[in-house]
C-alpha cells in the first residue's frame, strides 16, 4: 500500500503508467464515442413529442453528468494534495479545471440548441441551467486563481482550498436555485424507482455517459502528462526522453 | 492556550480592528455612500415610475448590498499583510480559526451592520412597501454576515496577490448566490404578504454553517498568502 502511495508521488512512474493506460484507453474511447453516437442517432426511435431533436441528449446529458462529477474529482484531488502533500494530486486537480469547464460549456451550448425547438427559446433562467452556469463560473474561478499565483506550488494549495469550499457549496447552490425556479423536466434516470425514459433510449445514453467518462479520463491523463513534462523539464529523465524523441 | 485566554485575545483583536476602522470615519461611510449612489443609478436606468421601482426594489437593494460587501472584502487583510502584523498573528499560539472569526466580525460590524441599519432609508427611496422593510433589514443583517464570512475566504486567498481586486469577485460571487436568493426571497415574501420567517431561518442556517466552516478556509488561505 505504502509503496504504491510513494509511486504515485513519482513523476516518471506516473508518466510511464499514464502512457501505457492511454495506449489502450484512447482507442476504446474513440470507438465508444463514435459507436454510441451512431447507436443513439441512427438506431433509436424518434421521440413521439420531440421528434428527432431529442437526439442531442446523447451529447447533452453525458457532458453535464461528467462535468458535475469532474468537480468532485477536482475537489478530492485537491484534498489529497492538501492532506498528504502529494505532488501528482495537485497536477491532477489543475488538469481537471479546464476539462470540466469545457464539458460544462458543451452542456450549456447543447442545452441551448436543444431548447430552441423544444421550449422555443435559446436561454431560460431555469434552475438547472442556472446551476450549470454557476458551475462554469466555479471552474473558471479555479483556473483564474491558479493563473494569478506566480508560485505554482502555492497556486495549487489555494485552488485546493477553493475547490473544497466549492464542494461544500455546490449542494447548497443546487438546492437554492432549484427552489428559486424550475422549468426543467425532473430527472429521467433514476436508479431507485422506475426511469421515465424508454430502455431503447436509455441504453445508448448510459453507453454515451460511460464513453464521456473515458473521454474525461483520457483528457485528464494527457493534460497531466503535459504538466509533468513542463514541471520536470530540467530533470535527467525528461531530457533523456526528449533526446530519444529527437533521435527517433 | 486556555479557552479564556483565546477569548481575551480575540476580543483584543476585535477591538483593535474596530478602533482602526473608527479612526477613519470617512472610510466607514464609503460603503454606505456607494450603496446610495448605486441605488440612485436604478431610477436613472429604469425610469422613475414608482411601480417599476417598487417591484424591483427587493432585488435592487440586495444586489447593491452584495456588491458593496464584495468591494470592502478585498481590504480585510491587506494592510495587516503589508505591515507584517498578519505574520505575527500566524506565529502566535492562539488558534488562527478564532482570529479569523474576529477579523470577519469586525468587518461585518463596520459594513454589514451599518448597511442593515441604513437600509430602511434606501428602501423608502425606492418606494418599497413599508410592510416589507422589517424583512429587508432583518435579511440584510443576517445575510451580510454570511457574505462577510464568504468574502473573508476570497480575501484570504487573494491578499498576497498584486492584482486581487477583480479576482476576488470572480471567486466569491458564485458563493454569494444562495444568500441573494434567500435574502431577496424574504423581502419578496413580505411584499406579497407571506411570512418571511422561513427565508430568514434559512439565512440563519447558512450563517451557522459559515461560522463553523469559513474560518477554517480563511485560516488555510492566510497561511498560503503569507508565504507568497
Amino acid at each position: 500500500m505504502w509503496t504504491l502511495f510513494h509511486k504515485f508521488g513519482s513523476p516518471p512512474w506516473l508518466y510511464r503508467l499514464s502512457g501505457s493506460i492511454l495506449r489502450w484507453l484512447l482507442p476504446i474511447t474513440l470507438l465508444a464515442l463514435v459507436g454510441g453516437a451512431v447507436w443513439g442517432v441512427l438506431f433509436t426511435a424518434p421521440d413521439f413529442r420531440q421528434g428527432n431533436s431529442y437526439r442531442i441528449i446523447y451529447i447533452h446529458v453525458p457532458a453535464a453528468v461528467v462535468a458535475l462529477a469532474g468537480y468532485y474529482v477536482m475537489a478530492i484531488a485537491g484534498a489529497v494534495s492538501l492532506i498528504w502533500r502529494m505532488k501528482m494530486a495537485d497536477i491532477a486537480m489543475r488538469a481537471c479545471a479546464p476539462i470540466g469547464a469545457a464539458l460544462t460549456f458543451v452542456a450549456l451550448v447543447t442545452g441551448s440548441i436543444w431548447g430552441k425547438p423544444t421550449w422555443g427559446t435559446w436561454w431560460v433562467w431555469d434552475a438547472r441551467i442556472t446551476s450549470m452556469l454557476i458551475l462554469l463560473f466555479l471552474y473558471l474561478g479555479v483556473v483564474a486563481l491558479y493563473e494569478a499565483y506566480e508560485n505554482k506550488a502555492l497556486a495549487a494549495k489555494a485552488c485546493a482550498i477553493l475547490s473544497l469550499v466549492g464542494t461544500v457549496n455546490i449542494p447548497i447552490i443546487y438546492k437554492s436555485v432549484d427552489w428559486w425556479y424550475s422549468l426543467h423536466q425532473p430527472a429521467s434516470i433514476k436508479f431507485t424507482g422506475g426511469s421515465t425514459i424508454d430502455p431503447s433510449m436509455l441504453y445508448p445514453l448510459l453507453f454515451m455517459i460511460t464513453a464521456f467518462y473515458c473521454l474525461f479520463t483520457c483528457a485528464l491523463l494527457l493534460n497531466m502528462r503535459v504538466e509533468i513534462l513542463q514541471r520536470e523539464q530540467r530533470t535527467a529523465w525528461v531530457r533523456a526522453l526528449a533526446n530519444k524523441g529527437a533521435a527517433g | 492556550m486556555t479557552p479564556a485566554a483565546t477569548v481575551t485575545f480575540c476580543l483584543r483583536l476585535l477591538r483593535r480592528q474596530l478602533v482602526l476602522g473608527l479612526r477613519r470615519p470617512v472610510e466607514l461611510g464609503n460603503p454606505l455612500l456607494f450603496f446610495a449612489m448605486v441605488v440612485a443609478l436604478f431610477p436613472l436606468g429604469l425610469g422613475p415610475a414608482p411601480d417599476t421601482l417598487a417591484a424591483f426594489a427587493p432585488g435592487i437593494l440586495w444586489i447593491v448590498a452584495l456588491l458593496s460587501n464584495l468591494l470592502t472584502s478585498d481590504a480585510v487583510f491587506r494592510s495587516d499583510l503589508e505591515d507584517g502584523s498578519l505574520e505575527q498573528l500566524l506565529l502566535a499560539p492562539q488558534p488562527l480559526y478564532f482570529s479569523a472569526l474576529a477579523y470577519v466580525l469586525a468587518h461585518w460590524l463596520l459594513t454589514g451592520l451599518l448597511l442593515g441599519l441604513a437600509s430602511p432609508l434606501f428602501a423608502l427611496m425606492l418606494g418599497l412597501a413599508p410592510g416589507a422593510i422589517p424583512a429587508l433589514a432583518a435579511s440584510l443583517l443576517l445575510g451580510t454576515a454570511v457574505l462577510s464570512l464568504i468574502g473573508g475566504i476570497g480575501a484570504a486567498l487573494t491578499v498576497g496577490l498584486k492584482r486581487g481586486g477583480m479576482l476576488i469577485s470572480l471567486l466569491i460571487l458564485p458563493f454569494y448566490m444562495p444568500v441573494l436568493i434567500f435574502g431577496s426571497g424574504a423581502v419578496q415574501a413580505a411584499l406579497n404578504g407571506n411570512p418571511a420567517g422561513p427565508f430568514l431561518a434559512i439565512l440563519g442556517a447558512l450563517l451557522c454553517m459559515s461560522i463553523a466552516l469559513a474560518p477554517m478556509a480563511i485560516a488555510a488561505g492566510l497561511r498560503i498568502s503569507v508565504d507568497t
